[in-house]
C-alpha cells in the first residue's frame, strides 16, 4: 500500500510481466468491518470461508462463486433452489453459532481470502475474529447481522466482495420490502394486530423473547410477541405458559410441530390451534422467517404481511417471492414449486 | 496412535518381569520407554492433521525454525501457530490432570479420587459458563475457569475448617461433593439462561473438554500457574508418599501431615484450575492415568507421579490428536477420554489385581 511498494511492484513490472500480475493480485487493502475493526484484504477476493449459518447465506446471495463449502450441509429438499455449482461443495463445519465446530487447520488448508461472519456483534465475538485472524493469517470480516442493519450490511459486503452492483440490488429489494411492510402496516390498527407465538422445533415449545434476532422480522410486521421477556435469546416455555399467553396465531418453521399440534391434548385450548391459526413458513432452502437468521427472512416479510393482514396485503406474493429467488438465490422457481412456497 | 501406545505399553510390562526384584530398575525401565513413547506420540501428532504435512516436511520446518531460517508461510502458520502449539497444551493438560489425580489420591489413600474430588473442575466451569453467558472474550472465560475453581476448593477448605470434630478427611470430601453439587446446579442454571442458538453449544462444548481454539499464547498464560503448582508436588513428592501411608506414621517422620495436606490440595487445585480454564472440563484423565502409573509402577508417590506426568501426557497428546483428525469437524475431548478410557481402564483393574496395595 505504501509509495515504495507501489515504486517497487512497477519496477517488477517494468522487468518481467508476469510478476506485475501476480503483485497487482496480491495487493492489498484496508476495510473497517461492522464492529470497527480495519482489516486488510486482498483486492481481489475469491475464496470466502462462511463462519457461522447465516454468513453462508449472506455469502450465496451476494457471491456464490467465492463459496469454499458449506457450513451445513444443504437438506436434498433444498438443492433445487441452489445453483448446480454449490450443491456439492463440501460441508467444512463452522467458526460461531451452534453444531459442528470447525478445526483451525482446515481453515488454513482451504486457503481462502477471507472468513466472513454475519451476526451479533460482542466483545466475544471480536475477540473470537481477532483470535482466529492472528492464528490463520486470513482477514476475519465481522458484519453486524442485526435485521434493520441488512442493507448497509448487504452494501458493504457487496464492497468487500467485489460486487458492488449486486450488493447495493439486495440492499434495494430489503428496501423496497420495507416500504411494503410500513405501507400495509399503516393501514392496520394497533388493535387489529395478532398476538403471535413463534414455536421451534418438534415440541413447539422453544421461542425467542422480544428483541431477538430470532423474533426480529416478527416484530418488523407488527405482530406482537406474546414471549414478554426481553432477555434478548431463544427460550424454553412449558405449555401451560403459551396457554396462559393465549396467543391467535402461531407460526412455525417446523412441519413436524405443524402437522402434530391439532391432535396435542395440552394445545387445543390455545385460540390459535382451536381456530386452525398455526402457519407453518415455508423453509426452503432456508427458512422464511428464521433458521438461520439471515437475508433469508426478508422474504418472510411478504409471505407474514400475506398471512397475517391478507386484507391489507395487495401485492402479488408470487411475484415477489420469485423475485426474490432470482435475486438473492439465482433461480427462478417454477410454478410448481411456487405453489409451495406461498402456501 | 492409540495402538502404538498401549503397545509401547505393553512391551514395557515384559522386560519388568526379569526385573521384578529390583523395583528401581522397573521404574527406571518404565520411565524411559514411556519418554520414548511420549517422544514418538509427539512427532506422530506433529505430521497429522487436516492440512497435509509430511514428517519430511515438518521436520525441516522446524529444524529451519531452530535454525532461524525463514519457513514457507503455510507451514509456519499451520504448524507453528496452530498445530504445534496445540499438541504442546495437550500434553501439558494430560501431565497436569494426571499430576493432580495421583497427588489425591495419595493423599486421600483413595483410588475413586480424581482431580474434582474437591469440586475444582465444577466450579472452575461454573465461571467459564458465567463468562459465556456474559459474550465475554476468550481470555476473560479462562480467567473465569481459573478463579471459579480456586474459589470452589476454598469455599470446601472454609467449610471444612468451620465444621469441627469427627473425620477431617471424611468432611473435606463431604463438602467437596456438597459445594459441588451446588456449583452444578448453577452451571444448569446458567445453561437454562443461555440463548440455545448461540452460547449453549458453546457452553456444552467447553464442558466436554477442546483443545481447538488453543493459541500458544494460552500455553504461554497458565504456564506459571502450573509451574507454581507442580513444582511443590515434585519437590516434596518423598513427604507425600509417607502421608499416604498414615498420619501417624508421618508423624513419627518429622511431617506435620494437615500442613503437608494443605499445600498438596493448594498446588493440585492451583494446576487443575489453570489447565481446566484453557482446555475445559477433560474427564477421566486424572482418575485413569494414576491408575495406569499403579499398575506400572506401585503405589509409592515418588515413582507415582513422573510416570503419571508421562503417561498423562502421552494419553492426552494421543486423544487430542483422535479428536481433531478422526473427523472434519472437532470431537469433544471429554467423549473421546471416556471412550477410549474406560476400557482401557477396565482392562487394567482386570491384569493388575494387586495394583492398590
Amino acid at each position: 500500500m505504501t509509495f515504495t511498494r507501489r515504486i517497487l511492484l512497477r519496477l517488477a513490472g517494468a522487468l518481467v510481466a508476469v510478476p506485475l500480475a501476480l503483485g497487482a493480485a496480491a495487493e492489498a487493502r484496508t476495510v473497517t468491518d461492522s464492529a470497527g475493526r480495519a482489516v486488510e484484504i486482498p483486492d481481489v477476493v475469491t475464496r470466502v470461508f462462511a463462519a457461522g449459518p447465516p454468513a453462508a447465506v449472506l455469502l450465496y446471495a451476494v457471491k456464490p462463486e467465492a463459496m469454499i463449502g458449506w457450513v451445513r450441509q444443504p437438506r436434498p429438499q433444498d438443492l433445487p433452489f441452489l445453483i448446480e455449482a454449490v450443491r456439492n461443495l463440501p460441508t467444512l463445519g463452522q467458526i460461531t453459532g451452534a453444531g459442528d465446530v470447525v478445526n483451525v487447520e482446515t481453515i488454513v488448508a482451504e486457503r481462502p481470502d477471507l472468513i466472513l461472519d454475519f451476526g451479533t456483534i460482542n466483545d466475544g465475538y471480536v475477540d473470537l475474529a481477532n483470535r482466529v485472524q492472528a492464528q490463520t493469517g486470513v482477514p476475519y470480516i465481522l458484519i453486524d447481522g442485526s435485521f434493520a442493519a441488512t442493507p448497509e450490511a448487504l452494501r458493504l459486503v457487496g464492497d468487500i466482495l467485489g460486487v458492488p452492483a449486486q450488493g447495493e440490488a439486495l440492499a434495494a429489494y430489503f428496501e423496497a420490502a420495507l416500504a411494503e411492510v410500513d405501507r400495509v402496516l399503516a393501514t392496520v390498527p394497533a388493535e387489529a394486530r395478532p398476538r403471535i407465538y413463534m414455536a421451534r422445533g418438534a415440541t413447539g415449545l422453544q421461542s425467542g423473547t422480544r428483541g431477538s434476532i430470532n423474533m426480529a422480522i416478527i416484530e418488523r410486521v407488527g405482530a406482537v410477541n406474546v414471549v414478554d421477556s426481553t432477555g434478548g435469546g431463544l427460550v424454553t416455555v412449558s405449555p401451560e405458559q403459551v396457554i396462559a399467553w393465549a396467543p391467535d396465531t402461531i407460526l412455525t418453521l417446523d412441519a413436524t410441530f405443524a402437522g402434530e399440534v391439532a391432535g396435542r391434548p395440552e394445545w387445543q385450548t390455545v385460540p390459535a390451534v382451536a381456530n386452525g391459526r398455526v402457519l407453518l413458513a415455508p423453509d426452503t432452502p432456508f427458512g422464511f422467517l428464521d433458521i438461520p437468521p439471515s437475508l433469508n427472512r426478508i422474504v418472510g416479510l411478504y409471505w407474514s404481511l400475506t398471512k397475517l393482514y391478507p386484507d391489507a396485503a395487495s401485492f402479488d406474493l408470487r411475484a415477489k417471492i420469485r423475485e426474490f429467488y432470482e435475486l438473492f438465490y439465482h433461480v427462478t422457481p417454477t410454478d410448481g414449486q411456487l405453489d409451495v412456497l406461498v402456501r | 496412535m492409540s495402538a502404538e501406545t498401549s503397545g509401547a505399553l505393553g512391551a514395557a510390562t515384559a522386560p519388568g518381569a526379569a526385573a521384578r526384584d529390583a523395583g528401581t530398575a522397573r521404574y527406571l525401565a518404565v520411565l524411559g520407554v514411556l519418554a520414548a513413547v511420549l517422544v514418538v506420540v509427539l512427532i506422530g501428532a506433529a505430521t497429522l492433521g487436516p492440512y497435509r504435512l509430511s514428517p519430511a516436511e515438518v521436520v525441516g520446518a522446524v529444524w529451519r525454525r531452530l535454525a532461524g531460517q525463514p519457513v514457507e508461510r503455510v507451514v509456519e502458520t499451520v504448524l507453528f501457530n496452530i498445530r504445534l502449539p496445540r499438541i504442546a497444551t495437550a500434553a501439558l493438560v494430560g501431565a497436569s490432570l494426571a499430576a493432580a489425580g495421583a497427588a489425591y489420591q495419595s493423599l486421600f489413600r483413595n483410588p475413586l479420587v480424581s482431580p474434582d474430588i474437591l469440586g475444582v473442575s465444577t466450579g472452575a466451569g461454573l465461571g467459564a459458563v458465567t463468562a459465556i453467558l456474559l459474550s465475554l472474550p476468550v481470555f476473560a472465560i479462562q480467567l473465569f475457569g481459573f478463579v471459579g475453581g480456586v474459589a470452589t476448593v476454598l469455599v470446601v477448605m472454609a467449610l471444612t475448617g468451620s465444621l469441627r470434630g469427627g473425620n477431617r478427611l471424611l468432611t473435606l470430601v463431604l463438602s467437596g461433593i456438597v459445594v459441588g453439587a451446588l456449583a452444578s446446579a448453577a452451571i444448569s442454571l446458567v445453561k437454562v439462561l443461555a440463548d440455545p442458538y448461540d452460547q449453549l453449544p458453546t457452553i456444552t462444548f467447553w464442558l466436554l473438554g477442546s483443545l481447538a481454539r488453543i493459541t500458544s499464547a494460552d500455553l504461554r498464560a497458565v504456564l506459571p500457574a502450573v509451574a507454581v503448582g507442580l513444582v511443590p508436588l515434585v519437590l516434596l513428592r518423598w513427604r507425600i508418599g509417607v502421608l499416604s501411608l498414615g498420619d501417624d506414621e508421618a508423624r513419627a517422620l518429622g511431617i506435620e501431615p494437615s500442613r503437608l495436606r494443605l499445600i498438596v490440595i493448594g498446588a493440585a487445585t492451583m494446576v487443575t484450575a489453570a489447565v481446566v480454564a484453557i482446555s475445559g472440563v477433560v474427564g477421566w484423565v486424572g482418575l485413569m492415568v494414576p491408575h495406569m502409573g499403579r499398575f506400572l509402577v506401585g503405589p509409592r508417590f515418588d515413582r507415582l507421579l513422573p510416570v503419571s506426568l508421562l503417561a498423562g501426557a502421552v494419553f492426552m497428546v494421543a486423544v487430542d490428536t483422535l479428536a481433531r483428525t478422526m473427523a472434519a469437524v472437532e470431537v469433544p475431548l471429554g467423549i473421546l477420554t471416556a471412550a477410549l478410557g474406560a476400557p482401557l481402564f477396565v482392562a487394567l483393574l482386570a491384569r493388575g489385581r494387586r495394583v492398590w496395595s
